[in-house]
């Protein structure tokens, strides 16, 4: 499988048949070697109906016809002629000049930056990995540029290596810089298939976002070449026939170095076919073992194991009972013995368990779950275990209980604990954290909260919770009530002196208020941003203190003047001490 | 008589405190209590303050919102003072209805990185993590919003507040306007009532600072007592009204001694 990085480039032939179209040399004339592809019909048609992976390379064209090229080689100010070309040309014919779309991810090569991958759009504009920037920017102005991760994108490649190997198989290596190699011996049958689980792996990868391709081949290196040289997007090579199937494959697929490539291609050894033909002593001795090597090993002569990346298993302890356990107290001495095998288990690979599954089996084959979450990741014996002694009395034991198995559900590094407060003696800081968590068991996590100030003058909405140990931010100093009603509660009988006098009496839950005191308003306006209805809503607050001291927060809807702000109503919403 | 040499008041003042260490029973003997800062509630305390390790019951005199609200900010500058004694110190408050408002509670000083609430489905949970947070011991204060509590409850709560040397304030609630939720029995070491009473005049038109009768129902080893106080300022802390007219007669009798 690889990710598609490269396009596949149909330009050069195009661009060849006008360069030969300004050559003014006599044709036919028979006097200079390459003079036959002077004639640009017969050879365009014959490089047409070979496959992409098969046409000449630009290197080889460019070779046959340099003799035409040097002297004619167009100046500065020359205006390309349009080339008047019967034929269709192989490449898109008008390119659109902008890169629109196109992405391109650059790194630095030495001293220049070159592109390292290309998004489909900009391999349609011509651009392809390799290529440095400037000519790039050059050729399509309005590139999308970006600065290419590799390390990012290995980690992405190592993710998806171990989501393949929980998922698809168990051996799954990486095959850097853009493959993956599953090994499917053994696998496919499960999936209904080589074909069907390819199309699955494919899907998958659609719908993560990637481009790939697969091929299956009974060598890791002939599947190697197949997918990154084959071109469509599931290749299945039939076991034993991997010589026949690399064979038109050019060099590079074989995983050799571009000089080996460069060095092999002067000699006039293109495909692996031909490569696979020679006698091996004298490659061996012009290009080094390493590339024999790599030949053998993509036919099958040579070995080539994978390093396949094994998934950690979260830790876990499991305890099996020869009779099976219904009591409480039974499963309390059980989880004591499991989670001591539990906490070593997490102490000797460092890490601390945020999130502790306890699975009971049950002998009529039923399985009961406790989950218990930690607001910080912990690996303390005692804490563990009073989290999960509070919830033994939601198991339900049924005819009794043969296993049980503490899994760590989500996991953190915790190296090793300092021993709590100083060496002078000094009182440790309390830690809130296990009672938090014991409390959060008991509630619910969502139930415990401190509150915090939200940026908003209308009361209801000044504040939100937060989580037990966020930090919480504070309140402008207005007077505010301790008790709130929510909803408001609305009063009678008011009796009030418009605009902006408060009431002289109301009635509230059936009780008649004379005002004593009262200090207002505080005008409170609507938030527009939030709900058009609100755009002109005012609420004026007062302050009241009745005879018998009582002290409460009223307000009016409507600023009094104006009848678009409300309707004048009086509301109670809530009460001072 | 001869006067006592001051060593022999020494030994007697610490013959006091150990007498008095037995009788509370507490685990290392030490019984802190938290000053009201004001001379009149203070010496009348048994301890000079409110006793930290132990269970103070308080709720509003009459079974309006008012009342109910001045008892709430009553718990709230306590429970501010006692965060302020320790750098960091944490509260917890266990609701069990959701009136209660944070912003009214921040200006009795109980400001919202000290608090952390938990809302409980009904006054069994509310006494249950009452417990567990005075038994950790780490925390400044518990503060738990009850309607009605048994005794037992309450005893539960007086020892699991001994013994995590923490100070837990209970809020009883009006259920009913004919019961008083305080004439419950409970091992609570302070019952306090707060009623709204009328705030002093100002010489503008607006209100003041709110003016609450105090009214120690109940406290072991000492007797009751009525006040009229003003509230909270930003601090938590309680005040004795500026004018002589309106004190009470304990108070005035408390100024005679």
């Amino acid at each position: 499988m690889a990710l598609e990085q490269e396009a596949e480039g149909d330009g050069p032939e195009g661009r060849m048949g006008a360069r030969i179209e300004d050559c003014s040399c006599p044709r036919g004339g028979g006097w200079r070697p390459g003079a036959g592809w002077a004639r640009r019909e017969e050879v365009q048609a014959e490089i047409d109906t070979l496959p992409l992976h098969q046409r000449p390379s630009i290197r080889e064209m460019g070779r046959r016809t340099e003799s035409s090229e040097v002297p004619f080689r167009k100046g500065r100010g020359d205006v390309p002629r349009p080339s008047p070309s019967p034929l269709p040309s192989p490449s898109p014919a008008p390119l659109p000049r902008a890169g629109e779309g196109a992405l391109i991810t650059i790194h630095r090569v030495g001293t220049r930056m070159e592109i390292a991958a290309v998004s489909p759009e900009a391999a349609a504009l011509g651009l392809h990995s390799g290529m440095p920037l400037t000519q790039a920017r050059a050729m399509i102005p309005g590139l999308d540029i970006r600065n290419a991760e590799h390390e990012a994108d290995a980690a992405i490649l190592e993710r998806l290596a171990l989501f393949a190997a929980r998922r698809w198989t168990p051996a799954a290596a990486v095959s850097a810089p853009d493959g993956l190699w599953l090994d499917l011996t053994g696998v496919t049958h499960l999936f209904g298939g080589e074909r069907s689980i390819c199309a699955r792996i494919l899907r998958f990868c659609a719908r993560a976002g990637f481009a790939a391709r697969i091929a299956v081949a009974g060598t890791a290196g002939a599947a190697y070449a197949l997918a990154r040289n084959a071109g469509g997007p599931i290749t299945l090579c039939p076991s034993g026939r991997e010589a026949e199937a690399i064979a038109p494959l050019p060099l590079e697929a074989l995983r050799i170095g571009e000089d080996s490539a460069i060095a092999a291609r002067r000699l006039g050894i293109d495909r692996i076919g031909d490569l696979i033909a020679m006698p091996r002593a004298p490659l061996a001795r012009r290009f080094g073992q390493a590339l024999l090597t790599r030949l053998d090993q993509a036919l099958g002569s040579a070995a080539e194991p994978l390093e396949p990346i094994v998934p950690a298993d979260p830790p876990s302890a499991s305890v099996r009972f020869a009779e099976p356990i219904a009591s409480a107290e039974a499963i309390d001495t059980a989880l004591d013995r499991l989670m001591s095998g539990f906490v070593d288990t997490l102490g000797e690979k460092g890490l601390a368990a945020k999130r502790t599954i306890l699975f009971c089996s049950r002998i009529d084959g039923e399985e009961q779950r406790i989950v218990i979450g930690t607001a910080r990741a912990s690996r303390d014996r005692n804490h563990l275990l009073r989290l999960l002694r509070m919830k033994i009395e939601t198991i339900d034991p049924g005819f009794g209980i043969e296993a049980m198995r503490l899994v760590a559900g989500r996991c953190e590094p915790l190296g090793p604990q300092p021993i709590e407060g100083g060496l002078g003696g000094e009182k440790p800081d309390p830690d809130l954290v296990p009672l938090i968590d014991r409390l959060a068991g008991r509630l619910g996590a969502r139930r415990l909260f401190r509150i915090s100030a939200v940026e908003s003058d209308v009361p209801e909405r000044s504040l939100a919770r937060v989580g037990p140990l966020s930090p919480a931010a504070g309140w402008p100093d207005w007077p505010r009530p301790v008790r709130f009603l929510s909803p408001p509660e609305p009063i009678d009988r008011v009796m009030a002196e418009l605009p902006d006098q408060a009431p002289l009496r109301f009635l509230w839950r059936g009780r008649m208020h004379r005002t004593a005191r009262a200090d207002g308003p505080e005008r409170i306006y609507g938030e527009w941003w939030r709900k058009s209805g609100e755009a002109d809503a005012v609420r004026d607050y007062f302050e009241v203190e009745d005879e018998d001291g009582a002290r409460f927060w009223l307000y009016r809807r409507g600023d009094g003047i104006d009848a678009r702000t409300g309707d004048l109503s009086w509301w109670l919403q809530g009460m001072f001490g | 008589m001869p006067a006592l040499s001051p060593s022999r008041s020494e030994r007697l003042a610490a013959l006091r405190a150990e007498v008095r260490a037995i009788e509370s029973a507490g685990a290392d003997g030490a019984r802190d209590c938290l000053p009201f800062e004001v001379g009149a509630i203070d010496r009348r305390l048994a301890g000079g303050g409110l006793a930290i390790p132990a269970l103070h019951e308080v709720a509003g005199a009459r079974a309006g919102l008012g009342d109910d609200a001045a008892a709430t900010l009553f718990i709230a500058g306590i429970a501010a003072r006692l965060s302020m004694v320790e750098a960091g110190g944490t509260i917890l408050w266990a609701l069990s209805r959701r009136d209660l408002f944070a912003p009214g509670l921040a200006q009795a000083g109980l400001r919202p990185d000290r608090v952390i609430y938990a809302e409980c489905r009904n006054d069994e949970e509310v006494l249950a993590v009452m417990e567990e947070g005075l038994r950790h011991g780490g925390l400044a204060g518990v503060v738990g919003e009850v309607g009605r509590a048994q005794m037992a409850s309450t005893r539960r709560l007086q020892l699991a507040s001994e013994e995590g040397a923490t100070a837990a304030l209970m809020l009883k609630r009006w259920r009913k306007a004919d019961e008083d939720p305080l004439l419950s029995p409970s091992a609570a070491v302070t019952r306090w009532r707060i009623a709204c009473v009328p705030s002093g005049e100002l010489p503008v038109q607006s209100v003041g600072r709110p003016r609450w009768r105090i009214e120690l129902a109940r406290q072991r080893g000492g007797e009751p007592f009525n006040l009229v106080m003003e509230g909270n300022d930003a601090e938590g802390r309680l005040a004795l009204p500026a004018e002589p007219r309106h004190r009470s007669p304990a108070d005035g009798r408390a100024r005679a001694a």
